[in-house]
């Protein structure tokens, strides 16, 4: 039995002014699958995201989530209806506690806890991203990949059906990335439904069902990574003319 | 119930106990002073209440205030004093509604100059009122009302911010507004309809407001717009909010008690050199206590706890 579509992106774009910053954008993604978005910088890929997230709004098209429309729905809305996010730049509470980080993303979105059950859920997603003993820290005090832990553990609070991943691998060192790309293999092998924006074509290659490249806010080209990746067409975005 | 919890409410009661004695014990200068206390730590604690966890600085008060001074003006030949602080808390909180839905996408000092012009603008609007269609530019509120009555009311109505502010902390929608001070775009992606709750918060806070301006319109006995709606009030509420440490729902209080003293004393004293002190405390906030007196407690009270388990 094929798989139901999770989220459904058609025709969107998206106008800063002149400048067309997502241009006509369609795909979707399917239950339990992950779908990479790749592109060269000022490609239009976190554009893309903040749309669906519902921190711009559209131009024109239309997004379903689940088969809803959520067309300029406000991104708590959005939240409520099962779709989670995480940051370009990691993004902490800083005069609370890492337990606290964690759970301000479950008491109000998709599923929502409260008093022992937001304690219980709380401690079951430290312990998840490997911070079960950090909980009583103060945010603001974590090294990044602890930042990016805490950002992880937030967006999965709520138990999302869609995860955006926006360069959640992003700065880390290569030992960090390691550990990074295990934590996010992890979340695939959950059957999680996740779009992940990222530069890092081997976490690429290792992550994705799927991948989309963007240039200049449209897509040219869509499929398995490794055909995408060895694209003429995505080469000569990544690479320029001359030295594709 | 926590234990810190329950020592918190052991020495709220006994507080509020011995505070409610005071008139009973004096019912001059010092009754005076126990009634501009109290209505400051009133209205600062529920200025914090919202601005405390958004920092979304609102230098509406006065307008709120004025709003709940002037429902008691107009409608003390018709209806009873109870009734109308009711009204009074009801215009508050429309008024705080509509500014809310106006203004609460904004931020920063976008928010700060609206609500400190929208308070002028009503004060201006009154006034034009008063002249124009009244026979004078204030309003008489003579009542059997005395200063004992007044501070018992402020006292209560005190208590009543106090178990709001206690229920806030507690309950989602304070976890709401901590969320929304630290980061709102994460809060918006948290699920949090930002605006609603910012909008209700904001809405208990004018009603309070306005409310004690109601209550405190009888000592006065005439009413006009520059006394009801003085933007000294809006900023002394900031202030006093600010010194004692808004982040605490006890912080306004200490704040309010020092500053009250020394401002009476000032107004007395040297009554040109207020606005002096004014600047001298919004530099202290600035450059020595930016958490206010709560901050600085709990700095060295973490330090000495420090200490007692080093030397344990």
């Amino acid at each position: 039995m094929p798989e139901a579509v999770a989220l459904s992106i058609d025709q969107v774009t998206k106008k800063f002014g002149g400048l067309v910053a997502v241009d006509k954008m369609s795909f979707q993604l399917k239950e339990h699958e992950v779908l990479g978005l790749i592109g060269p910088n000022g490609s239009g890929k976190t554009t893309m995201l903040n749309l669906v997230s519902g921190m711009l709004r559209l131009t024109s098209g239309r997004i379903e989530l689940l088969g809803k429309n959520i067309t300029g729905r406000s991104a708590s809305g959005i939240n409520r209806r099962g779709l989670s996010r995480t940051f370009q730049l990691v993004r902490m509470l800083p005069s609370m506690t890492v337990a606290e980080n964690v759970a301000a993303g479950g008491v109000f979105g998709f599923r929502r806890y409260w008093n022992e059950e937001l304690e219980r859920r709380v401690n079951y997603m430290l312990s998840h991203v490997g911070l079960g003993d950090k909980a009583m820290m103060p945010a603001a005090t974590l090294t990044y990949i602890d930042q990016k832990r805490v950002e992880l553990a937030r967006a999965l609070m709520s138990d999302p059906k869609v995860l955006l991943l926006d360069e959640w691998l992003a700065g880390l060192n290569p030992t960090e990335m390691k550990i990074g790309i295990n934590l996010v293999s992890g979340l695939r092998f959950e059957g999680r439904t996740i779009v992940v924006v990222e530069h890092h074509m081997g976490a690429i290659r290792s992550l994705c069902d799927r991948c989309i490249a963007m240039n200049s806010g449209a897509k040219i080209a869509e499929g398995k990574p490794s055909d995408v990746l060895s694209d003429p067409e995505v080469i000569r975005a990544y690479l320029g003319e001359d030295d594709a | 119930m926590k234990r810190w919890e329950l020592y918190g409410l052991l020495i709220s009661i006994f507080g509020f106990t011995l505070a409610a004695l005071l008139p009973l014990v004096n019912t001059g200068y010092a009754l005076s002073l126990g009634v501009t206390i109290a209505m400051y730590t009133v209205l600062s604690t529920s200025w914090a209440l919202f601005s405390g966890p958004t920092h979304y600085i609102s230098l509406a008060t006065a307008a709120f205030f004025g709003l709940g001074m002037y429902a008691v003006g107009i409608g003390i030949e018709l209806l009873s004093f109870p009734v109308l602080i009711g009204i009074a808390a009801i215009i508050g909180a429309v008024l705080a509604g509509f500014i809310g839905l106006a203004t609460l996408r904004l931020s920063g000092v976008y928010f700060v100059i609206f609500t400190l012009g929208l308070a002028e603008l009503i004060r201006q609007l009154v006034t034009w009122v008063q002249t124009t269609m009244g026979a004078s530019s204030g309003l008489y509120v003579i009542t059997d009302i005395n200063e004992k009555i007044i501070y018992w009311q402020l006292l209560g109505l005190a208590a009543f911010v106090y178990l709001i502010g206690w229920w806030i902390n507690r309950s989602r929608l304070g976890f709401a507004l901590r969320i929304i001070g630290n980061d709102e775009d994460v809060a918006k992606h948290s699920g949090i309809p930002t605006a609603t709750v910012k909008v209700l918060l904001f809405m208990v806070s004018g009603s309070i407001a306005a409310a004690t301006g109601a209550i405190v319109a009888p000592r006065w006995t005439y009413i006009e717009p520059t006394l009801a709606f003085s933007p000294m009030l809006s900023f002394l509420v900031v202030i006093m909010a600010l010194i004692g440490g808004s982040h605490r729902l006890w912080g306004p209080i200490l704040g309010v008690i020092p500053f009250t003293l020394v401002w009476d004393l000032i107004t007395a004293k040297f009554p040109n050199q207020t606005a002096l002190m004014l600047g001298i405390a919004f530099l202290l906030v600035v450059y020595a206590i930016q958490r206010g007196f709560a901050g600085l407690g709990e700095k060295y009270w973490g330090k000495f706890k420090f200490w007692r388990d080093f030397n344990a």
